[in-house]
């Protein structure tokens, strides 16, 4: 495998850091939204139906082009698992719970219809062995999703937040609360698909929700969450893959314990921070005047 | 004509007729306390109001060229915001989100919007702070001038007041009696009939039929008005 890398070193390490870049980043960009809208498990529910999805698309022989597969089976399911809390039919967490048991369960028998079982259940568990195995198909699905997933969230960043802050506002100024819940599920979607190949279908929602969690640690304002998790979320796949080199491991549990590692100084400095805020601010009370009531 | 007026409106919620008859209307510069009891649909109403939910029969309309988009609405706080990480400018200028059409982003009028009605509720020197730090009646006025960015003419508040300690409510209201002052049509639902009567001008009180439709002062004389004052007083 490393014999692989140093083969064809500039080209393969390129597509594994441009993949993974786009990727992180929509990763952590969706991360915040989701984690503030208490919709973490809808991305770990997803990426157990991402599991289910790739062993269809390895029983129907897509090899090269499984995300072509994936992606819109893991879209569908998204919005169902959507449509299922919005209008109350079932339990959230129950329906996340259905799904993806349901498709763990499907997918692990389809599995045994594929031409290697083995190495099939371990690459869609845990992410492909080296990023190398990226087929050309699956990478420009990548580039191309990401960055309109990326493009999305920038043009409509005004409109996310009025929605995750308070949605019932939102609706009364106006937006369509319905329509960007749906987009919001099915940007999860893509990532999901896409971040799947890259740690595997255990760690996906990981790589989702560490750099949110970490940021908001740190961070106070919508803004400088949004830019802190994205930061972290690039130092992290950096650090983790190039990590996994040295070690020789693979590259997916090297990125997402690098997130945790992440996430426990994060909060080491988040505890810090207001313990030196309440020792300034103690005795003071801020309490403005008010024009409208002199 | 008047602002809002309410024609002979049902409502519904979960396919339960919830208030039925309900005509009445708000006129420019008043300020509505809808009372009633938990189940009055005194919520229901206002949702229907904002355009939130159909109304079963009946219609509202709306005058002087108020769009059901232009009302300022100040919800409960959900559990969601209470920790949020927003700066007290973010929210604020979330406000002004209705009337900026397509443009994706804010520009210039939307942050002087935003800074005006900081300025106007005192909460330009928490401008940068962090929603999640402040007090119970800070953030609330901070989702006061958030509504205040949403509209010119009339602003719908639910339960404004709920887990606020007695002196921050006072002091929110009179905030309110203010804001009135200045022209601001406001209804609000709200069930603290005492400080409703004490700061409305108008009340309407709700068994999804409406009990009582005028003035705070004549409410306050009122048989029915004098029984409920006795009843919550308790």
């Amino acid at each position: 495998m490393i014999a692989l890398y140093f083969q064809n070193m500039p080209d393969i390490m390129i597509r594994a850091l441009v993949v993974g870049t786009l990727v992180s980043l929509c990763a952590s960009l969706l991360g915040v939204t989701l984690v503030l809208k208490r919709y973490s498990m809808i991305g770990d529910g997803l990426s157990h139906v991402g599991f289910g999805a790739l062993a269809i698309a390895a029983v129907l022989h897509a090899g090269k082009a499984s995300m072509a597969v994936s992606l819109p089976i893991v879209m569908l399911a998204a919005f169902v698992l959507m449509w299922l809390t919005e209008k109350r039919r079932m339990q959230g967490d129950a329906a996340i719970a259905v799904l993806s048991t349901g498709a763990i369960a499907v997918g692990t028998l389809l599995f045994r219809f594929s031409d290697n079982p083995y190495q099939d259940i371990c690459n869609s568990l845990f992410g492909t062995a080296s990023m190398a195995l990226l087929s050309d198909a699956d990478m420009w699905i990548s580039v191309g999703v990401s960055v309109a997933v990326i493009g999305l969230f920038i043009l409509f960043y005004t409109r996310i937040f009025s929605v995750t802050f308070d949605a019932s506002f939102a609706k009364a100024t106006g937006v369509h609360v319905g329509f960007y819940s749906l987009m919001l599920a099915a940007l999860t979607a893509v990532t999901v698909v896409i971040g799947m190949k890259m740690v595997g279908a255990i760690m996906v929602s990981g790589l989702i929700i560490f750099p949110a969690l970490s940021a908001m640690r740190v961070a106070k304002q919508f803004k400088t969450v949004m830019i802190t998790s994205a930061a972290l979320s690039l130092v992290c796949f950096f650090t983790g893959f190039f990590l996994s080199l040295l070690l020789e491991a693979q590259p997916g549990p090297a990125i997402i314990a690098v997130h945790v590692l992440s996430f426990l100084i994060c909060c080491l400095i988040g505890s810090l921070k207001t313990r030196i805020r309440t020792r300034k601010t103690r005795g003071i009370v801020v309490e403005p005047p008010c024009k409208a009531s002199r | 004509m008047a602002l809002l007026t309410f024609e002979s409106v049902g409502l519904s919620y979960g396919g339960d007729n919830v208030a039925h008859d309900v005509s009445f209307s708000v006129n420019a510069g008043e300020f509505w306390g809808i009372i009633g009891e938990n189940g009055s649909g005194k919520t229901t109403l206002m949702k229907a109001l904002l355009g939130l939910l159909p109304c079963a029969s009946g219609r509202i309309v709306m005058g002087e060229g108020l769009k059901p988009n232009e009302i300022g609405y100040l919800p409960q706080q959900s559990a969601i915001q209470k920790d949020f990480p927003a700066s007290v400018f973010e929210v604020v200028l979330s406000g002004t989100i209705g009337w900026r059409g397509r443009k994706p982003f804010y520009g210039k009028r939307e942050r002087e919007t935003a800074r005006e009605n900081m300025d106007l509720l005192g909460l330009l020197p928490l401008e940068e702070h962090s929603y999640q730090e402040l007090s119970g009646g800070q953030q609330q006025r901070v989702l006061l001038a958030r509504a205040l960015c949403a509209t010119k003419k009339c602003l719908v508040l639910d339960e404004p007041t709920t887990g606020l300690d007695p002196v921050v409510t006072a002091e929110f209201y009179r905030l309110l009696n203010d804001i009135n002052a200045r022209g601001m049509t406001i209804v609000m639902v709200s069930h603290d009939v005492e400080e409703a009567v004490r700061s409305c001008s108008h009340i309407l009180h709700l068994s999804c039929h409406p009990l009582f439709i005028g003035t705070a002062a004549e409410y306050k004389n009122s048989p029915i008005g004098r029984k409920y004052l006795k009843e919550t007083a308790v």
